[in-house]
C-alpha cells in the first residue's frame, strides 16, 4: 500500500490560506517533488519557481515546515513530521501568488550593499594575476559560491524588523568583492556597507549560516566587514 | 546618530563593562561574605579615592551602553527612528548619569 502524504499548501496573496493535498509517498522524494506533483495532478493553477532541480539555480526557496528550504534538495524523509507538509513561500519578501514571492526588494538590496563589479580592465589588457592563495583570494572564495536564493535572507529576524536593512546574502556579497583586487569600487562598497541598515545593523545571531543551503557563512562574512571598516581593521 | 556609530560606542563601552561588572559583583559577594556592616563598608569605600574613579568610570560606561541597547530594541519592535530616537535615548543616557554620579557621590 502507498504511504500518503498530508500536504498543506500556501494558496493565494497575503491574505490566502493553507489547502490541503494527500500526495504519495515515493522513495527519495524531495519536497519539489511533491509540489510538482501536486501542480501536474491534482491543482494545475498552482504556482512556484523552479529551474535546474539540482541545486545550482537557487530559484526554488520555499518555507518547509516553518523553516526556509531549497525545496529541490530537501529529501521529504528528512523533514516531514507525522507524514505532514507545510509548504509556505519564503518569509520577508511579498507574496506574489502561492509560492510564488516577489525577488526584486532582495536583489536590489544586492546594489544598495554595493553589489556591483566595477573595473577598469578591458578584454585587451592583460589580466592581474591572482595569487590563488592569498589571504584575500582566499576570504574571497569562502563567500563566493552563493546561489541567490533567499534562504537567508527569509530567516534573518533583523530584515523582518528593519525595512532598511540589506540582509545577509547582499553583505556577503559585499564581503567577496572587498576582497576582490580587481574590484575598483572599493571607495563606494565601504560608504554603502557601512551605511544605516548596512552591516553594523546585524546582531550576529547566526540564524543566516546556519540556513545556507550551500553552507555559506555570512554572519561570518559580515563580522569581517564590521571589524575590517571598524577603527579596529587593518585597511579600509 | 548612525548605526555605525551607535555599534562602535556599543561595543567599546561593552569592553569596559565586562571586567568592571566582575569586580563590582565580586566586592558585593566579599562585603557580604565578610559580614560588613553598612558603616563599615561606607568607611572602607570612602577610605580611598580609588572606588570612586572605578565607579565614576563604571556610571560612564552603562550610561553609554544601556540607552544604545534600548535604542535597538525600540527602533526594531517600534519602526521609531531618527531625532526623536535620538533624544529619547539621550535624555535616558542622562538620568543614569546624573542618579549614578549622586550615588557614587553619597557612597565616595
Ligand atoms: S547574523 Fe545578521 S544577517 Fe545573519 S541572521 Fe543574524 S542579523 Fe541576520
Ligand atoms: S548566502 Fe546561502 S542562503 Fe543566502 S542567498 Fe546565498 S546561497 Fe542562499
Ligand atoms: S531548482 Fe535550482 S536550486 Fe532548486
Amino acid at each position: 500500500m502507498t504511504k500518503i502524504l498530508t500536504v498543506k499548501i500556501w494558496r493565494g496573496g497575503k491574505d490566502g490560506t493553507l489547502e490541503s493535498y494527500s500526495v504519495p509517498a515515493r522513495k527519495s522524494q524531495t519536497v519539489l517533488d511533491v509540489v510538482t506533483y501536486i501542480q501536474r495532478h491534482l491543482d494545475a493553477d498552482l504556482s512556484y519557481r523552479f529551474a535546474c532541480r539540482v541545486g545550482m539555480c537557487g530559484s526554488c526557496a520555499m518555507t518547509v515546515n516553518g523553516v526556509p528550504r531549497w525545496t529541490c534538495r530537501t529529501h521529504v524523509d528528512k523533514v516531514s513530521q507525522d507524514g505532514q507538509l507545510i509548504i509556505e513561500p519564503l518569509k520577508n519578501l511579498e507574496i506574489i501568488r502561492d509560492l510564488t514571492t516577489d525577488m526584486v526588494p532582495f536583489f536590489e538590496k544586492w546594489e544598495k550593499a554595493g553589489g556591483r563589479f566595477e573595473g577598469k580592465q578591458s578584454r585587451a589588457d592583460k589580466i592581474t594575476a591572482i595569487d590563488p592563495d592569498s589571504k584575500k583570494r582566499l576570504a574571497a572564495s569562502a563567500a563566493i559560491e552563493c546561489i541567490n536564493c533567499a534562504v537567508c535572507y527569509s530567516g534573518c529576524d533583523t530584515v523582518r524588523a528593519r525595512d532598511d536593512y540589506v540582509g545577509p546574502a547582499a553583505l556577503n556579497r559585499a564581503w567577496s568583492l572587498f576582497n576582490d583586487e580587481k574590484h575598483t569600487g572599493q571607495r563606494k562598497l565601504k560608504k554603502s556597507v557601512k551605511a544605516d541598515g548596512g552591516c553594523y545593523t546585524c546582531h550576529t545571531h547566526a540564524n543566516c549560516s546556519q540556513s545556507c543551503p550551500v553552507d555559506l557563512d555570512p554572519a561570518g562574512s559580515i563580522a569581517s566587514l564590521k571589524r575590517s571598516y571598524s577603527m579596529f581593521g587593518s585597511r579600509s | 546618530m548612525s548605526d555605525a556609530t551607535a555599534y562602535m560606542l556599543q561595543r567599546l563601552s561593552a569592553a569596559v563593562l565586562a571586567p568592571l561588572v566582575l569586580i563590582h559583583l565580586g566586592l558585593i559577594v566579599y562585603a557580604i561574605e565578610g559580614g560588613l556592616s553598612a558603616a563599615e563598608i561606607l568607611s572602607r569605600t570612602t577610605s580611598t579615592p580609588l572606588w570612586a574613579v572605578f565607579y565614576f568610570v563604571f556610571i560612564i560606561a552603562v550610561s553609554i551602553h544601556a540607552p544604545l541597547g534600548l535604542r535597538n530594541i525600540i527602533r526594531e519592535w517600534t519602526g521609531r527612528h531618527g531625532r526623536s530616537l535620538d533624544w529619547m535615548m539621550g535624555t535616558f543616557a542622562l538620568v543614569l548619569l546624573l542618579t549614578g554620579m549622586r550615588a557614587v557621590m553619597v557612597i565616595t
